[in-house]
């Protein structure tokens, strides 16, 4: 970033904190939200799901095409260092291959850029692809296969044969340390924050504790595997991809091959599962290669272990938490300060201190996370990136210091609930956080908790509960826009470059169109994940929801400016500002004088064509730095903790949530579950666990890597306190991060209510809890 | 007599290749693509399919040619006249998935699950070994469903919808 843009940011920023609220995305609350329309909310099952059940829905790797050949990949086995030879000839005679390509013979390609240096850049590294004999990380890709089949391509990429110049590399959290650390940079700003001296008040509180938390690393391991079949035609490129951002990924895929972002085209309509793993890496690029180089159609879909080797995951961390308290259990100190790996040619990291930054109100704050450098494959986004390994420290320390002050640990929280945010000084959006815990401890019994660890055995089993806070931010990133075509017989069709990864994003945005449009939901039609759509909407960091809504707000205005210009004088409507009518029972009405209504079939029998389409975009998303927008909620855990064995069964989960208003009660609810599912897999069973020594990853298989099971899950009780935000599109923030983030925190404290054992590292396997 | 096995009703000829597994004949050769690959070495269930009607396995973990003359189900296969199968109906009121990748799986695998209990197989958690069928329990299906993955986490929705689809079979 330049500085002219770096100063361009700040003053607006500062001007957006300033600004009245009425200037602002958000300050007039959206109509939705007073005239609550019954879709909005209603538990609608999926439009997707028969074609989900009947196995119908295309995922990226089954679209076969003419003349297609099957790639395989060859993986690199050392950290760092140069391949001194690289065998293909075997390869190339084996039956059925078409070619093998090497960096002798790829085409020349720009690396991909790289995620957050961009509006559209979505590379997870910004290093060369098969341009030179360089290797970066232990099981880089530096050979592909393409064969008549699958089987074929295999067999052949066993028979290359590489040597290496291996190089010294770093490969381990404590040996980067020790060369050194660098602040880490997230979304342009320092992760450091200082407020008072916390050192100074921590040594003078009455209460303190003082504890070191370790997270090992993560992968997403969503069920599909990464995949990507590709053309060409002519000088344009085709992907199915299973993608977060195909807006995103054809404008940086172009970048690589020099093409023009129109020349790419991404299509995505399903995808497998995502995380923050569906992104782009090597294989999507390594593919399209391989086509222009072959003249043929490609399918690459990477092997279970291939997605370990190509995609990163979340990256490790080693965190401080120290908090001082007076007597009452106000706090005086909170510190939450550490270390994260990350490799160099990579954007993240992992911002373990967000919670930290707005959960409680503090006399002193001392916020930093510390970049380690190592030799390894990029880390990246996965699952609240942050606040999943940074809420379990935090609410790990705050539970220790509830015991040691002996205070009950949902009273000292609610004794440091801030009035405004705790470090910027904003004021609260909406903060609902002591009414989520109060609902939820009521329904979860928290009352019949005895404080005391193993106070409660059946048989071999100690029981014992636990809570925490949970906590996501609300995002809306810039660039949302649609295309919107009303047509006379009352049917509207959206357009809009955003994805379906199961969170439900089609079903609710076809509610939220059907409510705001005032029609009935089958006589809407929402249309996503093709780049060629207007807008750039990730899915990630939990804005779908809000940046399709604030998008789709601009289109219906744009529309409703456009249907009120058709009006003449005999129109009920005529001589109204688009401020003053809503959609209701198929046309416009003013909103205090609902008679004065006119069906869309009416207003459109105005024009030539019997319809009317409008494109348009969403305002910037000013309102999140006007305001302090976050979802907090309050996590309710019951564990059975073996005496004998040390095993862990979690027999009961609640999660109460204050998210702002809820779209789809149904799929919303899913959401929730499945962050609180991979919640229990980061407390319990998940690490990506790699060989110090050289920095290969040990357990690249769903075999080896431990993800929960259905006999981990109970049922997961859901609340939420359903009270919309005034300043978000629909009242609504996002509900698809906050799920993982504070059940690790929650597991880990009922594990030592149940049986006195405090573990800080996690997961918290067996050998950590027997004698 | 060329070899074949029958896939959804439709008798189809075995691979020239023998290496070719079960999963990617019906993926790749047949375009039968509702059946998926998570792991391609028997870890996520989400290639299960059935032979002859009950008996639920890992498409990845079986070569073609081992099944001349024997009778695939795959989820394609579920659905009788267009009309779903209840469970995949219950699937979908249920909300028992959410990217419906593994879904495939896990609805065939209940199918194969559900046999298994009525034809007394014991699991893990089954109490009385020598019983002739085994009592359906919360308990018993998440054990004998721990091999089908949801990464997305919609095991609560799955095991309702197993569950509803049971008590009305068995009304
Ligand atoms: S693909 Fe067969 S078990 Fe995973
Ligand atoms: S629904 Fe996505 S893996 Fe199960």
């Amino acid at each position: 970033m330049s500085i002219v843009q770096k100063i361009g940011q700040t003053v607006m920023k500062k001007a957006a904190e300033l600004a009245p609220d009425a200037w602002l995305p958000g300050g007039k609350p959206d109509p939705l939200i007073e005239h609550r329309p019954a879709l909005i909310g209603a538990p609608e099952s999926r439009l997707d799901g028969p074609q989900k059940v009947r196995g119908e829905a295309r995922f990226a790797a089954e679209y076969a095409l003419d003349g297609m050949v099957y790639a395989a990949l060859f993986y690199s086995n050392v950290p760092k260092g140069r391949i001194a030879s690289i065998d293909t000839s075997a390869a190339e005679a084996s039956p059925g291959v078409v070619l093998v390509m090497t960096h002798r013979n790829a085409p020349p390609m720009k690396p991909m850029p790289l995620f957050m240096t961009q509006p559209k850049a979505t590379g997870g590294n910004d290093l060369p692809i098969f341009q030179d004999d360089e290797i970066h990380w232990n099981g880089q890709p530096i050979a592909l296969v393409l064969a008549q089949t699958q089987e074929q391509a295999d067999y052949a990429s066993s028979l290359i044969l590489a040597t290496y110049l291996a190089e010294p590399s770093v490969t381990s959290l404590s040996a980067a340390k020790a060369k050194g650390t660098t602040p880490g940079l997230f979304q342009g700003e320092p992760l450091k924050l200082e407020i008072g001296d916390a050192e100074a008040a921590l040594l003078a509180a009455p209460h303190r504790v003082d504890s070191v938390y370790r997270t090992p690393r993560h992968n997403h391991n969503a069920i599909e595997l990464h995949a990507a079949t590709v053309f060409w035609s002519d000088d344009e490129l085709t992907v199915h991809d299973a993608s977060q951002g195909v807006a995103h990924t054809a404008w940086s895929i172009a970048q690589v091959f020099d093409l023009k972002e129109e020349q790419v085209h991404v299509k995505s309509p399903f995808v497998g599962g995502g995380f923050g793993g569906k992104t782009l890496w090597a294989h999507q690029i390594l593919a399209a290669a391989a086509s222009k180089l072959a003249g043929l159609p490609v399918r690459l879909v990477l092997s279970r272990e291939g997605v370990y080797r190509v995609v990163g995951g979340r990256t490790t961390t080693e965190q401080r938490v120290a908090l001082g308290a007076q007597s009452d259990g106000t706090f005086d100190a909170l510190i939450h300060t550490g270390f994260v790996a990350m490799t160099a040619h990579n954007a993240l990291p992992e911002p373990f201190i967000l919670p930290a930054r707005c959960t409680y109100a503090a006399g002193s704050f001392k916020l930093d996370v510390e970049v380690a450098t190592v030799d390894m494959l990029a880390n990246t986004f996965m699952r609240a990136p942050g606040e999943s390994v940074g809420s379990f420290a935090l609410e790990s320390a705050v539970d220790e210091l509830a015991e040691q002050i002996g205070i009950d640990p949902i009273e000292l929280r609610i004794r440091n609930e801030p009035e405004k945010d705790p470090t910027t000084g904003r004021p609260h959006s909406s903060r609902n956080l002591v009414e989520a815990y109060r609902s939820g401890a009521e329904k979860f019994g928290w009352g019949e908790r005895n404080s005391a660890p193993r106070s409660r055995q059946e048989g071999e089993w100690l029981v014992g509960m636990g809570c925490a806070t949970a906590t996501y931010p609300y995002h809306r990133m810039p660039g949302g826009a649609a295309r919107m075509t009303l047509s006379k017989d009352g049917r509207v069709h959206v357009e809009i470059a955003a994805h379906e990864m199961g969170m439900g994003t089609s079903t609710a945005q076809t509610q939220v169109i059907a409510a705001r449009l005032g029609l009935p939901m089958d006589h809407v039609t929402f249309a996503y994940g093709e780049s060629s759509m207007p807008g750039m909407v990730l899915a990630g960091g939990s804005q779908q929801t809000a940046s399709i809504g604030s998008t789709i707000i601009a289109a219906n205005r744009a529309l409703v400016t456009e249907l009120l210009k058709l009006t003449s004088h005999d129109s009920p409507l005529h001589g109204l500002d688009p401020d003053d009518v809503i959609g209701r029972d198929g046309g416009l009405c003013k909103i205090d004088e609902p008679e004065r209504f006119e069906s869309y079939a009416t207003l459109l029998g105005r024009t030539e064509t019997g319809e009317l389409t409008v494109e348009a975009s969403a305002p910037p998303p000013l309102e999140a730095q006007h305001w302090s927008m976050h979802s907090f909620g309050a996590m309710f855990c019951e564990v059975r903790v073996n005496s004998v064995t040390g095993e862990v069964r979690i027999s009961r989960f609640l999660g109460s949530f204050d998210c702002g208003r809820i779209i789809n009660a149904k799929t919303a609810a899913s959401q929730f579950q499945g962050g609180i599912i991979m919640g229990i897999g980061l407390a319990l069973m998940e690490e990506t666990q790699f060989d110090e020594r050289n920095g290969r990853i040990m357990n690249p298989s769903l075999a080896e890597y431990h993800v929960p099971v259905h006999m981990d899950v109970p049922e997961i009780d859901i609340l939420w306190t359903d009270i919309p935000d005034p300043h978000a599109p629909m009242g609504a923030r996002g509900v698809g991060e906050i799920g993982i983030t504070g059940t690790a925190a929650a597991i880990a404290n009922a594990i030592y209510n149940a049986c006195g054992k405090r573990v800080r590292d996690l997961p918290i396997t067996l050998d950590k809890l027997i004698d | 007599m060329p070899q074949t096995l029958s896939i959804n009703g439709t008798d189809v000829p075995l691979p020239d290749d023998p290496r070719v597994s079960l999963l990617d004949l019906l993926r790749d050769h047949l375009q039968l693509a509702g059946v998926k690959k998570g792991c391609n070495q028997g870890a996520c269930g989400a290639c299960t399919v059935l032979l002859d009607g009950k008996e639920r396995i890992l498409s990845c973990m079986a070569l073609a040619v081992q099944y001349e003359g024997r009778k695939v189900t795959s989820i394609e296969g579920l659905a009788a006249n267009g009309t779903l199968h209840p469970l995949q109906q219950a699937f979908i009121d249920h909300d028992g998935f959410q990217c419906g990748y593994c879904t495939p799986g896990q609805i065939c695998s209940s199918i194969g699950m559900v046999e298994e209990l009525r034809r007394g197989v014991p699991s893990h958690v089954t109490d009385d070994l020598s019983a002739e069928t085994i009592a359906f329990s919360r308990e018993e299906i998440q054990e004998r469903m721990s091999g089908n993955l949801c990464r997305c986490g919609a095991y609560n929705g799955i095991i309702a919808a197993i569950s509803e689809t049971h008590a009305k079979a068995v009304r």
